[in-house]
Parts: structure tokens; C-alpha cells; sequence
């Protein structure tokens, strides 16, 4: 069931309802057989651009290209590729045979290849025995299964996927996802998957993109994402962070490490600390100043853990079974949110509790800096 | 010691209903059958003695004829209703201003039937508007014959029974989820085939009672035919009516109401089918 998989292109696209613009000059670049997320919170127009690519949208402006052939002007029966909708979109009154088999009918396929066909997807997605139910008795994780089977009949370059797992519950969604993954290893298709669960995007995707407002923010790996958003906005949507702004002093070349270290004055924080970057930062431009919980090492009562090292009391901590969230307000009046996760063998010293004092420090490699300009008003 | 108890509670509830349709319905139509098997009355009514000489007066060649007439006409009038509902419910269902558009459909309820069918007389009589225009703009040198006649007939059934087909389709339309039209199409289908094969099989139920609420007042129409139809155009409402009123023979006007309420049955049981059977055949084939 191998397939090939597209690499799709999507150019300067732009799309207003009205006078509303849902997208805003997006371009894109997807390789082929990668599974790529786009990401973004609800009415961002992640759905608008998944239907433009499908067809069921036109662009105000830009180009959808495959393998580098235009596609705007085909209708969305003519496109090589399928989707599978939010609300699953199964057709009701037909059985979960006659949904898989919709598609193969339409492609003239003959009766006898089509049976095959179809058994062969429904053993694909571990549906045997509900073939001839209904969907309105199937459940919502067999539902799913038989929409992607149905998307997948026909053997498309690529998948689109608009918020497949929405409809299902926390537990069935990360099992879903898994299994998506695994389809996606073996059909080798490009998968466009759009959600706003950032777990999902992160855990599954090979490049993900991040959209808001109808502009993509950033697109990157998961890892480059999530380590080094480029923007205020993606800092605060992905993961949590320690967001300060603050002002670039100084940027020195660090041979040993083979990285720059740019120190910074924070205002919040009360200091001036150190940051390490890709390359230097014009000395007194503004931006912000980032570190996220989890990566801020938090010890019980006042200890002195080097140069950087913060004290504070605990203002309100928050349990949460493998975890604990911390809000430390620091002697100088920050706030700062630690991540610890109960792990035994790295419990160090005393547990902590609400208003005892606590220390707190964290590597300057582990700190990042977002490139976008403060205002005085923020 | 409680089942009984709701048991009881249950039929004392259904109680006003049962009652409602013995007496209204059921009584109603004993009569009528039972007056159709009787002899007529001298100056109406009927003589209390069994006979099939109603039946018998059914049979008459020209009777035969206008209850043909009847069937056809009614077809042909339901058939246009439908065709003219499908695309205004789907439309309708489709706007921005469902709720104006649907008020709309029902604003002419507001009026008495008879005052709207004087009305369609006013428009289509040989000095009526429509021909006053025509002869005004020189598309046409004599008046037509726009009115008492078949045509007029159908014209005017369709106005008066276009909402009920409207309104069930509407329904049907508005409960459907349109998504299930892109997916067809993402699948490859046309345009066309996605309406047909997606929506239509979905719409169906709605399509069922369109067709029923639209055939059996049309099927029984007499109001219609007889303002604006013409000798050509009488249906078995007429026939009825005519048999009471004017000769007076009871048995002959209620075995035309017996004939009309079993082909109304027979239709409607047949279109009721017809839409369950073909829903479990798909059901096999696929
Ligand atoms: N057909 C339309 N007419 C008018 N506005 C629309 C239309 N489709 C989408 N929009 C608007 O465009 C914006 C983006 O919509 P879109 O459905 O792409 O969001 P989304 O990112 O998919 O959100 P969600 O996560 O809630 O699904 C929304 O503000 C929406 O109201
Ligand atoms: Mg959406």
C-alpha cells in the first residue's frame, strides 16, 4: 500500500470572506512523504487553507502547486488527494462497505477488485466484522477509522487531515494518534494534519507550521519549534514559558562552546543574565527573554547554586500526579513557573511546599531569546 | 403492584386521543361506507337496504373517464409541486435569510383559499391581468384562453399545495450536513453526482411527505376545478359535491368517497414502501 507522496507548494496564498482575510499571504513548502501539522488556535484559518488545497476553496490570490504543477484549476474530484473531516463526514445511509467503496465506484474500479480492495483497507484499519453496520452504530474511534480507510481507497498523494481526533476523547485520541502515525509509516503519503493540540502536533509531526490570525508564524521542526520560536506569539502557544522582555547589552563569541552569549538586561527579573544564540544580537535592541518551567532547577530553602541563582518563596505550587507547578516569586518581585517532575531518583533534599523558600537557577543554554520588538505599553 | 397502575394511567391518557378519532375519523367513515352500500333516497339520503347499485354507477364510462382525469391531473400537479420545491427548499436552506424566506412560504395561509383562487380567476380570465399585459405590450393579438381549463386547474393546485411540499423538504434539507456533499466530491464525484448520489438518498424521508401532504389534498381537490376549470377539467371532488347537492343520490357520492380515500391509501402506502425498500436495497447491494 506504499504510495508516493507529493511535495506540495503553497505560494502567497490569500483568502478573505468578505472583509475578513482568514489567510494572509501564506507560503509553504512541504516535502513529500512527510507528515506535517499545521497549528494554530480555533479561527486562525487552518481549515480555509486545508480547503483550498483540497479544492473546495478558491484562493483570492496565490498557487497551490504539487510536485510543482498547479492544481487551482482542478476541481476537488480531479485533485490527488483526500480528506478526512473533523465530524468524520460519513455518508449516513450507506454501510461502512459501501462508504469505503464510494470512492472506487466513482473511479470506475470493477466490481470484483473493488470487494478486494475494499476488504483490504478494512483489515487495513482493523475494522473486520463492522462491515456492513452503519456509521450511526459505529463508535467514534471506528468512525474515524472508516474515514480514513474511505480517504485512503483510492491511493492519494496526499492526505488531509482537518482535526481528526477532535471529535474523541482524550484517552482514544492519543491511540488514534499513534495508529495515524503508523498509517502514515506505511502508506508513505504526505500527510497534512491540521490541529489545535500542540501535544499532537508535536509528538507525531516531522515539520509543523504555526499559524495565527491568517499568517504562518513560524514553520520548523517540532524540536526547532519548540526550542527556539521565532515569535512572541509562538513562545506563549507552545509549551509555557517564562516570557520577560528585555534589552540586548552585549554579545561574545564563546569558542569553547562554539556559540554566542548575549547578555541581556531584564528589567523584571531584577538582572542582567546571560543567554546563549545562534549569532550576535545588536547591542540595546529589544526583545524578550525566555525560559521554559520545566527547564528551571528549583531546590528547598536559601542556597547558594552559582552565578544566576534566583531565591524566592514559593507562592503557589500546584500538583498535577507526575508533575508539580511551582509559581516562585523571587526576592527581586518576578514571577517565575517551575516545572518538577517526581521522578525519585532526582528528588533532591526536602518536598516543597507553599511558602517555603525555595532557590531556583537554569543554564544559560537553556534560556532563548524571542527576535520580536517590546513596546513600552507591554 | 405498580405496572398496573401506570398501565391504567397510560390508556386514561390515550383516552382523549382514541376518542378523538373514533368520533371524528372512524365514525365518519362507517357512515360513508356504509351509505355506500345502500340504496339512494328519493330526495337524498338513503333507503336502509343493501345494494351495489353505487358501484354499479361508478362504472358508467364517463365516470371512469373524470376519476382517470382525476388520477392523472393529480399526478401531474404533484410531480410540478415537487420539482418546483426542490430547489426553493434547497435554496431556502441554503440562505442567509432562512427565517424571512420561510415566512414568506407561509404568509399565503394567512388568506382564505377561496379568496386566492378569485384572485388567480382576476389574473388569468380573458380580461385578467395577465392577458390585459400581454395585449398591452403586443405580444399577443387575442386574448388567450388562459382559464377554465386543465391548465388553469394545474396552475392553481400547485400554488395552493406548493408549501406543503416546501415546508417537509425544507426540514430535510436544513438537517442535512452539507460537508457530506464535499466529501462526496473529495471521493470523486461531480458536482451533480454528489447531489444525487450524497443528498437525494438523505432528503428522502422529507421527499415521502412532501409527495403525501401534496397528493392527497390534490387528489381530493374539488374547490379548484370548480372555479377555474372548465367541462374538461371536473374531478371526483366535483363528481362528489354534485351527487349531494344537485341529484341527490348519497350512495353514488359516498362510493366516490370510498374509491378516493383507497387510492389515497394505496398511493400513499405504496410511496411509504417505496421509500423503505429502496433504503434496505441499498443496504445489500453495497
Ligand atoms: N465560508 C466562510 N464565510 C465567512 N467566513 C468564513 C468562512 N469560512 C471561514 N470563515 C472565517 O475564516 C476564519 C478562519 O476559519 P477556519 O475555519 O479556517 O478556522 P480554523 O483555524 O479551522 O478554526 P478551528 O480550529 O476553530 O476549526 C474564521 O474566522 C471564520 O469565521
Ligand atoms: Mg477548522
Amino acid at each position: 500500500m506504499q504510495g508516493k507522496g507529493s511535495a506540495i507548494s503553497i505560494q502567497h496564498i490569500t483568502k478573505s470572506f468578505g472583509s475578513f482575510k482568514a489567510l494572509d499571504d501564506v507560503s509553504l513548502d512541504i516535502a513529500p512523504g512527510e507528515f506535517f501539522s499545521l497549528l494554530g488556535p480555533s479561527g486562525c484559518g487552518k481549515t480555509t487553507l486545508l480547503r483550498i488545497i483540497a479544492g473546495f476553496e478558491e484562493p483570492d490570490q496565490g498557487e497551490v502547486l504539487f510536485d510543482g504543477t498547479s492544481v487551482l484549476r482542478l476541481p476537488p474530484e480531479k485533485r490527488p488527494c483526500n480528506m478526512v473531516f473533523q465530524n468524520f463526514a460519513l455518508f449516513p445511509h450507506l454501510s461502512v462497505r459501501g462508504n469505503i467503496a464510494f470512492p472506487l465506484k466513482r473511479k470506475g474500479l470493477g466490481k470484483e477488485e473493488r470487494e478486494e480492495r475494499v476488504d483490504e483497507l478494512i483489515r487495513f484499519v482493523e475494522l473486520t466484522g463492522h462491515d456492513n453496520k452503519k456509521p450511526g452504530q459505529l463508535s467514534g474511534g471506528q468512525k474515524q477509522r472508516v474515514a480514513i480507510a474511505r480517504a485512503l481507497a483510492c491511493e492519494p498523494d496526499v492526505l488531509l487531515l482537518d482535526e481528526p481526533l477532535s471529535a474523541l476523547d482524550a484517552k482514544l485520541r492519543q491511540s488514534l494518534l499513534v495508529e495515524l502515525d503508523e498509517i502514515h509509516d506505511k502508506v508513505g503519503i504526505t500527510f497534512i494534519y491540521v490541529t489545535h493540540d500542540q501535544g499532537e502536533a508535536l509528538s507525531v509531526s516531522d515539520h509543523m507550521a504555526i499559524f495565527n490570525e491568517g499568517r504562518l508564524l513560524q514553520a520548523g521542526t517540532p524540536y526547532e519549534i519548540y526550542e527556539s520560536p521565532s515569535t512572541l506569539f509562538t513562545a506563549s502557544f507552545i509549551g509555557e514559558g517564562n516570557i520577560f522582555p528585555c534589552t540586548a547589552l552585549s554579545s561574545r563569541w564563546d569558542e569553547e562552546d562554539d556559540e554566542w552569549i548575549i547578555t541581556v538586561d531584564v528589567p523584571a527579573l531584577g538582572r542582567t543574565l546571560e543567554v546563549t544564540d545562534w549569532g550576535p544580537v545588536e547591542d540595546g535592541r529589544r526583545l524578550y527573554f525566555s525560559i521554559r518551567p520545566e527547564k528551571v532547577r528549583i531546590v528547598a530553602g536559601d542556597v547558594d547554586l552559582g552565578p544566576g541563582c534566583f531565591h524566592g518563596i514559593v507562592d503557589e505550587p500546584v500538583y498535577a500526579g507526575y508533575q508539580s507547578k511551582f509559581y516562585v516569586k523571587t526576592d527581586e518581585g518576578a514571577t517565575i513557573r517551575v516545572l518538577k517532575s517526581h521522578t525519585t531518583y532526582l528528588e533532591e533534599g526536602p518536598g516543597i511546599e507553599w511558602k517555603d523558600r525555595v532557590s531556583v537557577i537554569w543554564r544559560p543554554a537553556d534560556g532563548y531569546l524571542v527576535k520580536e520588538e517590546w513596546h513600552e505599553e507591554t | 403492584m405498580r405496572k398496573p397502575r401506570k398501565d391504567k394511567a397510560g390508556i386514561m391518557l390515550a383516552a382523549p386521543m382514541g376518542l378523538w378519532v373514533t368520533l371524528f375519523f372512524a365514525v365518519p367513515l362507517l357512515i360513508i361506507v356504509t351509505y355506500s352500500f345502500l340504496k339512494k333516497g328519493l330526495y337524498g339520503g338513503v333507503e336502509w337496504e343493501p345494494s351495489f347499485d353505487a358501484y354499479r354507477q361508478v362504472l358508467d364510462p364517463d365516470f371512469i373517464a373524470v376519476t382517470l382525469r382525476t388520477l392523472w391531473t393529480s399526478i401531474l400537479a404533484t410531480l410540478t409541486c415537487l420539482a418546483l420545491a426542490l430547489p426553493t427548499a434547497y435554496a431556502i436552506a441554503r440562505s442567509r435569510h432562512q427565517t424571512l424566506f420561510l415566512f414568506l412560504t407561509i404568509i399565503p395561509f394567512w388568506t382564505s383559499s377561496l379568496i386566492r383562487i378569485y384572485a388567480w380567476i382576476n389574473l388569468l380570465s380573458t380580461e385578467g391581468l395577465v392577458n390585459n399585459i400581454l395585449l398591452a405590450l403586443g405580444i399577443i393579438k387575442e386574448p388567450l384562453h388562459l382559464i377554465y381549463n386543465l391548465f388553469a386547474v394545474i396552475l392553481v393546485l400547485v400554488y395552493m399545495y406548493l408549501p406543503f411540499a416546501i415546508l417537509p423538504l425544507f426540514t430535510a434539507f436544513d438537517r442535512f450536513d452539507f460537508t457530506l456533499v464535499d466529501a462526496a466530491r473529495d471521493l470523486g464525484s461531480s458536482k451533480l453526482g454528489a447531489l444525487v448520489r450524497i443528498m437525494l438518498p438523505s432528503v428522502r424521508s422529507g421527499i415521502t411527505t412532501a409527495l403525501v401532504f401534496t397528493a392527497i389534498p390534490v387528489f381530493g381537490a374539488y374547490t379548484v376545478p370548480l372555479l377555474v376549470g372548465g367541462m374538461g377539467s371536473t374531478m371526483v371532488g366535483n363528481i362528489i359535491v354534485d351527487q349531494v347537492q344537485k341529484t341527490r343520490n348519497w350512495p353514488l357520492a359516498s362510493a366516490f368517497s370510498v374509491i378516493l380515500t383507497l387510492v389515497s391509501l394505496i398511493g400513499v402506502l405504496t410511496v411509504l414502501r417505496g421509500g423503505r425498500k429502496d433504503k434496505k436495497s441499498k443496504e445489500v447491494r453495497t
